[in-house]
């Protein structure tokens, strides 16, 4: 959901507006070339959303596509709703830090789950025709599980879309020098346009040209500068060098699990457990399976074997991912200069802030705290001195503007533009994902079913049209509530994670056992929940709890997340099993297309290998292993 | 898809081959003039032509009338 990391994964990582709020002048200028190629991007959004128009009349075209997406749309609709601009910058600068343990959440941290998405669950989601997710829960479980999921995930949906309308419309000020209002009401603007007028085929037409996009203004980067560095090779050789001068901080920052044997030996501090339980499964396996912002994508396939293919589809591209996103933030390590040449030495937040400039510019406003901030750095002692002494050839940058100063460095006019344009695409289409699922969810789980039930179907097109500018606008009053006490985020994000995990449990245990009944569902998702809650308010009021939560120490904050999701689910799971256990189940005939055993599965017709989507995904499990073991 | 629709690949090839021309563009008056963007290696030049060839590709591949046919 959220961009900078989905809310999910959020926990422990630096707020990416709180990064930029702290430095001086604009990032980037942009040239009339650059503006050409941005006003482009515009004009073909509202094209599609006008052409789209004519083919979003009945509720089944609005919301769900009218079920007609390839496989292959299908796909990189599912991988680019989650591959928001918040995301790349916010990884970007996690590698920067951190090195290629980043890539665990493109990995571990994804591949499973869509696997077992597209070959595992996709038939019952698709068999039983449900429209959303808490949809199957009302199927399976009945009303109130399925109400409780639909509000909080609606609730959740437009407040996420609020965020992060305003995390673009900050990094747009800061990156680009933009007017806040001027960048949340054209962003809004388009977004509400498009997605009233397309419905969600609007929403995955955008997406796939946002995906499109971010290669086509991304890719460039990574490219170059393995020119520029003499290729993997020559970069690990540079950046060895770079750490016996001490330019950067010691670490291992080529290798995905060597350092997690235990909590203290990894600069996240997380033990390879919590990677792969954790974020492996209890995270992962939440997001990617249950969140119905990506699996809306996959629903609104084709056919079956379309809906299977897609995740197969989009796993390989989000393997791929790491090569835009944590590989510009590696090369950032060595390449990046200052305006004097000397090298560029990115910091914490933090620091940026505490050494903010005045407005005219000169030394730091608090130059003693700058100094104590500096020293707690790797930054070089000349380097430090030039801050200090405020000579406008060294400012000072944090880690998640990491690729922003990448582009600047190798784009020039017009690819700088192409850059931009990937950025703001990707944050309008997250927005706008948001905003189609929160629509879909409203008008299927909360109004049909509770407010006005028999209607035809123009009235539930109209109510969603209304819906999706009702939830722009309040995304809006999000965005600005946001803007007034920026601590909200931070809380907005937390809230959404409580939801992930528990549902997965109740999800799962409803696909597979017959014997999980209504009552089990329902105090399954509400005491997982109340689980999360709970350890994130002792921790958070009580920090030495990680201890306990994370099982070390050693832990840090990162760890707290993934170890509360796995206790979360593993919660709802008992949960779930002992009321069932004393409860009564459904009849086995309430419970065809729903649960496994009991759904007759459609037969496929046979396909060549190159179109079967059992191939493909041994192909995916292949390459999984291959890059886990060639990194490890 | 439905019967009558341009399928999403015709908009990408116009969105590609528009940014493809005027990258190239740019890119050709760049390496006339000598200038050249730092550590930029004329990607301009190489990336505006590439983005141009896929866009005509996908243009004349999913054109609405082939689409429809």
């Amino acid at each position: 959901m959220f961009e900078l990391v989905p809310a999910y994964l959020a926990a422990g990582l630096p707020s990416l507006t709180a990064a930029f709020a702290g430095t001086g002048a604009s990032l980037a200028h942009l040239s009339l070339l650059d503006i050409a190629v941005i006003a482009i991007y515009f004009v073909m959004v509202i094209w599609i959303g006008f052409y789209l128009k004519g083919q979003a009349n009945t509720s089944e075209e609005f919301f769900m596509a009218g079920r007609e997406m390839t496989a292959w749309i299908a796909g990189l609709s599912f991988v680019s709703a989650n591959l928001g601009s918040l995301e790349l910058m916010g990884w970007a600068g996690s590698s920067y830090q951190y090195g290629i343990l980043a890539a665990h959440w493109y990995w571990i941290g994804a591949i499973p789950a869509m696997l077992f998405l597209g070959m595992v669950m996709m038939p019952f989601y698709y068999v039983c025709k449900t429209h959303s997710v808490p949809g199957y829960l009302k199927l399976r479980y009945g009303q109130g599980s399925s109400f409780v999921a639909a509000v909080s995930f609606a609730f959740m949906t437009v407040l996420m879309s609020g965020v992060n309308m305003f995390a673009m419309a900050e990094v747009m000020k800061i990156v680009l020098g933009w007017d806040l209002n001027f960048s949340i009401i054209v962003s809004s603007l388009a977004v509400a346009a498009y997605v009233a007028l397309g419905g969600l085929r609007s929403a995955i037409f955008n997406e796939v040209l946002q995906f499109v996009l971010i290669w086509g203004g991304a890719m460039l980067v990574p490219i170059l500068g393995l020119i520029e560095t003499g290729g993997w090779s020559g970069f690990k050789a540079r950046l060895a060098q770079n750490i016996a001068t001490g330019e950067v901080l010691g670490g291992d920052y080529t290798h995905m699990w060597r350092s997690m044997g235990h909590f203290a030996d990894n600069p996240m501090g997380i033990h390879w457990t919590g990677i792969v339980f954790g974020l492996g499964f209890a995270i992962s396996f939440g997001y990617w399976t249950t969140d119905f912002l990506v699996v809306q994508r996959v629903l609104a396939a084709n056919s079956l074997r379309s809906a299977r293919l897609a995740p197969v589809i989009g796993s390989f591209f989000k393997m791929a991912v790491p090569f835009i996103v944590i590989l510009p933030g590696l090369l950032g390590l060595v390449v990046l200069t200052n305006a004097n040449g000397s090298h560029m030495q990115l910091v914490g937040e933090n620091v940026v802030k505490d050494c903010a400039r005045s407005a005219s510019g000169g030394a730091p406003v608090n130059a003693s705290l700058c100094s104590t901030d500096l020293a707690t750095t790797a930054v070089l002692p000349a380097t430090q001195q030039a801050v200090l002494a405020g000579t406008g050839d060294v400012q000072l940058h944090s880690y998640n503007e990491v690729l922003p100063l990448m582009m600047v460095r190798y784009l020039g006019p017009g690819l700088l533009g192409l850059g931009i344009t990937a950025l703001i695409a990707g944050f309008m289409s997250g927005m706008a994902g948001n905003v189609s699922a929160f629509t879909a969810i409203f008008t299927y789980d909360i109004y049909q079913p509770h407010i006005v039930k028999h209607a035809r179907d123009e009235h539930y097109v109209l109510v969603g049209r209304i819906v999706t500018i009702a939830g722009v606008v309040i995304s809006i009053g999000a965005a600005y509530a946001v803007r007034n006490a920026p601590g909200i985020m931070d809380y907005v994000q937390a809230l959404f994670s409580f939801f992930i995990s528990p549902l997965l449990g109740v999800v799962l245990l409803g696909m597979f056992w017959k014997r999980a009944t209504k009552a089990g569902g329902f105090w399954g998702l509400l005491i997982g929940t109340l689980t999360s809650i709970g350890l994130w308010a002792w921790v958070y009021f009580y920090p030495p709890a990680l201890r306990y939560v994370a099982l070390s120490p050693d832990a840090k904050g990162m760890a707290e997340n993934m170890y509360r999701a796995l206790w979360s689910v593993s919660t709802a799971v008992g949960v779930n099993v002992i009321v069932s256990l004393f409860t009564k189940p459904k009849p086995l005939s309430e419970l065809a297309s729903v649960v496994y055993g009991v759904t007759p599965l459609p037969t496929e017709e046979p396909v060549p290998l190159y179109k079967n989507e059992w191939f493909w995904t041994a192909i995916a499990i292949v390459i999984f292993f291959a890059l886990n073991i060639y990194f490890w | 898809m439905h019967s009558s629709a341009i399928p999403i690949w015709f908009f990408i090839g116009v969105l590609l081959t528009a940014y493809g021309v005027l990258i190239l563009a740019y890119g050709l008056y760049e390496l006339s003039t000598g200038i050249m963007a730092v550590q930029n290696y004329h990607a301009s030049v190489w990336w505006g032509a590439l983005m141009l060839l896929v866009g005509l590709f996908y243009l004349i591949r999913f054109r609405p009338s082939r689409a429809n046919s």
